[in-house]
């Protein structure tokens, strides 16, 4: 068996055919590859300087179990329940729903911003799925769909989309900078790759003190240059921690594409720098994410150490409502995207073998409807953060210089639009 | 009460918290086997073992960061950086990550680090060796920052520290790291942060300092009481929060202040105190507040004992505050 086989050169997305490649030949057992340290000598040869794109799906090396016609490769089919492969369509959709009404209320002017996931749910919502329940996720800021699934309320969503009192994060943070600590989910910061040594470090605590969990790190490929993508995959190889790094290979960090992050033929094949498996996968294939990230979540757990995980998926929205993704890239270089589309293609699967109907979008989209403006409603009419709050939690208890600053700010004149 | 010198109260103190709460785990760049450059850390991995005295690779980002995530699962990580000239790769982690955790999250999850590292000059140790950057972190809203001067302080001050619920970054002044000896109680110990210590007690003039410059502010204290001029010695401790208290209370009786540390002067933390003074006991002051300090220049290698604000530096500053 060959492990990390190297990927044919990209295909441009418009040729992508249409059929599953039967040469796939489940290569989700790259996480289990025999050898000194599961490296193969063959693949560190340098390849040719090919155009990376994450069109090229269709590779060998890529586990796809989820087909053009609907059907699922048994050789890598995660074999869920119907009820949970509904529930899991539901919340792909719930999340698709929430991104757009988001947009539209930022459009208002009602929230200030919106950084979401469109066309990027099935490689979300499969890894959450994975996650066991004592597992921690670790998320970048695209993930807000996964925390909903682990249990983080919509209504804090919503307020944190707020920035009002009942905002987990109490108005300190911009919109999408949850935390839920119930859904075992913790807290976003804005600078790149922060998470990945903190999930690392979290798992290795585990590790010490023997307890069995699993951290799943979220980050883009963006993320991959960053020196904490380094310390993070260093330490977790060296230290065999029980972490899984999974990589959201959308195609574009803000403006740059993927080839400007690396000269790797693929982001999955810097594990084996690293002393651990990498696997590239359909990131719009929701069984075959489910698939890969579930059994790098068991290999962790059985104290074989982290992997690396790259989701081949596509941004098809901005990469945030501060965004105009048409400055650097024409909207019709979306349409390969659009027709890999991992809601339309789990929908043909639903409806061939889960009795599915365009009536339940129907429905589900007219709940999510009512969930939201309900919401919506209450995190309006929900006070802002008091002053005091701002000088809270700074420090554990209020030192003197934080004591007199807040007196100065209470006992001062207020800004204008103070408390909206 | 035995004696000892810094780096063996450090060692009293890491060992006997790490007996006393399991949750304690040590890490950093050869602070296993062979017990830290400076040999803080000695003993301790035959101790406790790999899983509490952790060599790590060589990255104090990496170090930082992970130690963050060991810190929101439940242990009390105390890194060590080799020295605090490096600790600049893992800024980022420290201030837009370990600072903010709690109040980012709204106080769903907090992360506690102590983080040791050894600072200032006094090694010939040239820039990279010799740095003293505490203000660099003072400015960062919700570190505390901490610097003993003695052997016992060294010890109380750490154990106060690994027990603060706050991140705390613990500078420790190794040109004094055995070069100060003095009596340190034996076990449990606990010198409480945020309370300066009135060293020397005197009527003419305040001179506040910390780590290894106390040492040349008493030695100037000296020098200066021999004009006749009586000073009053404050060895700050915790440098934030700082004691306020203290340092306005010493003003008020002498109306005359000198601020000695090794950082360089623009911004350092003298800056903040004369204008905390200037806010709090204007009216008191008999003479403009004088710093002495660090140049705002790289630390140089050759003329280290030019560049740090020694006794010499120091006399002739509160003579002349003295007579202002």
């Amino acid at each position: 068996m060959s492990s990390m086989p190297a990927p044919k050169p990209a295909q441009p997305p418009a040729h992508l055919e249409d059929g599953h490649d039967t040469s796939n030949k489940a290569q989700v057992s790259t996480a289990h590859r025999p050898g000194t340290n599961g490296v193969d000598t063959s693949t560190l040869a340098v390849g040719p300087a090919v155009a990376r794109h994450p069109g090229d799906t269709k590779s060998a090396d890529v586990v796809k179990c989820l087909r053009d016609d609907g059907s699922l490769d048994p050789r890598t089919d995660p074999n869920l329940s119907s009820e949970e492969v509904v529930a899991l369509y539901e919340a792909m959709l719930r999340t698709r729903i929430l991104d757009d009404r988001l947009v539209t209320l930022q459009r208002q002017g009602r929230i200030g911003f919106h950084i979401g996931s469109l066309g990027e749910e099935a490689a979300i919502l499969g890894s959450a799925f994975a996650m066991r329940p004592q597992d921690w996720m670790f998320p970048c800021y695209r993930e807000f769909g996964g925390a909903l699934w682990r249990g983080m309320p919509l209504q804090r969503y919503v307020d944190n989309m707020f920035g009002n009192s009942n905002d987990p994060a109490k108005g300190r943070q911009m919109p999408d900078h949850y935390c839920y600590r119930k859904a075992k989910v913790t807290s976003i910061s804005s600078p790149i790759g922060t998470q990945i040594t903190q999930g690392v470090g979290f798992a290795w605590g585990a590790k010490i003190k023997h307890d069995d969990l699993v951290t799943m790190i979220y980050f883009g490929e963006g993320a991959t240059s960053s020196n904490e993508f380094h310390n993070g995959m260093n330490f977790a190889g060296v230290f065999k921690t029980p972490a899984v790094f999974f990589c959201r290979n959308n195609g574009w960090a803000i403006s740059v594409p993927t080839e400007r992050q690396t000269a790797s033929r693929t982001f999955a094949e810097k594990a084996v720098a690293y002393g651990m498996p990498g696997v590239r996968v359909d990131g719009n294939d929701l069984f075959a994410v489910i698939k890969v990230t579930r059994e790098a979540v068991e290999r962790a757990a059985r104290g074989e150490g982290p992997t690396l995980i790259e989701a081949m998926t596509y941004r098809l929205s901005g990469h945030s409502t501060s965004d105009d993704p048409k400055a650097y890239r024409p909207d019709g270089t979306l349409d390969p995207w659009r027709a890999q589309d991992p809601l339309a293609r789990l929908r043909k699967h639903l409806h061939k073998h889960h009795g599915w109907t365009e009536a339940r979008d129907k429905d589900l989209e007219a709940r999510v409807d009512a969930e939201l403006r309900e919401a919506v409603k209450i995190a309006e009419a929900t006070p802002a953060p008091s002053l005091d709050s701002m000088f809270e939690e700074v420090f554990a208890d209020l030192p003197w210089h934080l004591s007199e600053q807040k007196a100065e700010l209470v006992n001062g004149p207020r800004a204008k639009g103070h408390g909206h | 009460m035995p004696q000892m010198n810094m780096v063996q109260a450090i060692n009293d103190a890491l060992r006997l918290e790490m007996r006393r709460d399991p949750r304690v785990v040590l890490m950093g760049e050869d602070i296993g086997k062979v017990g830290g450059v400076f040999r803080v850390t000695q003993g301790l991995f035959d101790e406790f073992g790999d899983d509490r005295v952790i060599d790590t690779p060589l990255s104090e980002g990496g170090i930082i960061g992970t130690a963050i995530g060991m810190a929101l699962y439940g242990l009390v990580p105390v890194p060590e950086i080799q020295f605090g000239d490096f600790i600049f790769p893992a800024y980022d982690q420290i201030v837009s990550e370990l600072a903010k955790y709690r109040y980012r999250s709204g106080g769903e999850y907090s992360a506690k680090l102590v983080i040791r590292t050894p600072v200032g000059g006094g090694i010939r140790g040239g820039h990279y060796h010799s740095q003293s950057p505490e203000a660099q972190f003072i400015h960062v809203a919700g570190l505390k920052v901490v610097c003993p001067a003695t052997p016992a302080d060294a010890k109380g001050l750490l154990l106060a520290s690994i027990r603060d619920p706050d991140p705390v970054l613990f500078f420790e002044p190794k040109r004094v790291y055995r070069a100060a000896k003095g009596d340190v109680p034996e076990g449990d110990f606990v010198v409480p942060l945020g309370k300066a210590n009135v060293v020397k007690p005197g009527k003419d003039v305040t001179i506040v300092a910390w780590g290894a410059m106390l040492y040349e502010a008493l030695d100037a204290a000296q020098k200066a009481a021999e004009k006749g001029i009586d000073c009053e010695v404050i060895d700050l401790r915790t440098l934030w929060p700082i004691d306020i208290d203290t340092i306005i209370e010493s003003v008020k009786k002498t109306g005359r202040v000198v601020v000695v540390h090794e950082a360089p002067k623009s911004c350092g933390l003298g800056s903040e105190i004369v204008a905390l003074i200037n806010e709090k006991a204007f009216l008191h002051l008999e003479a403009p507040p004088k710093r002495v300090t660090g140049f705002d220049t790289p630390f140089p290698y050759t003329l280290e004992n030019e560049y740090l604000p020694l006794s010499h530096r120091i006399v002739p500053a509160v003579v002349e505050t003295a007579g202002y």
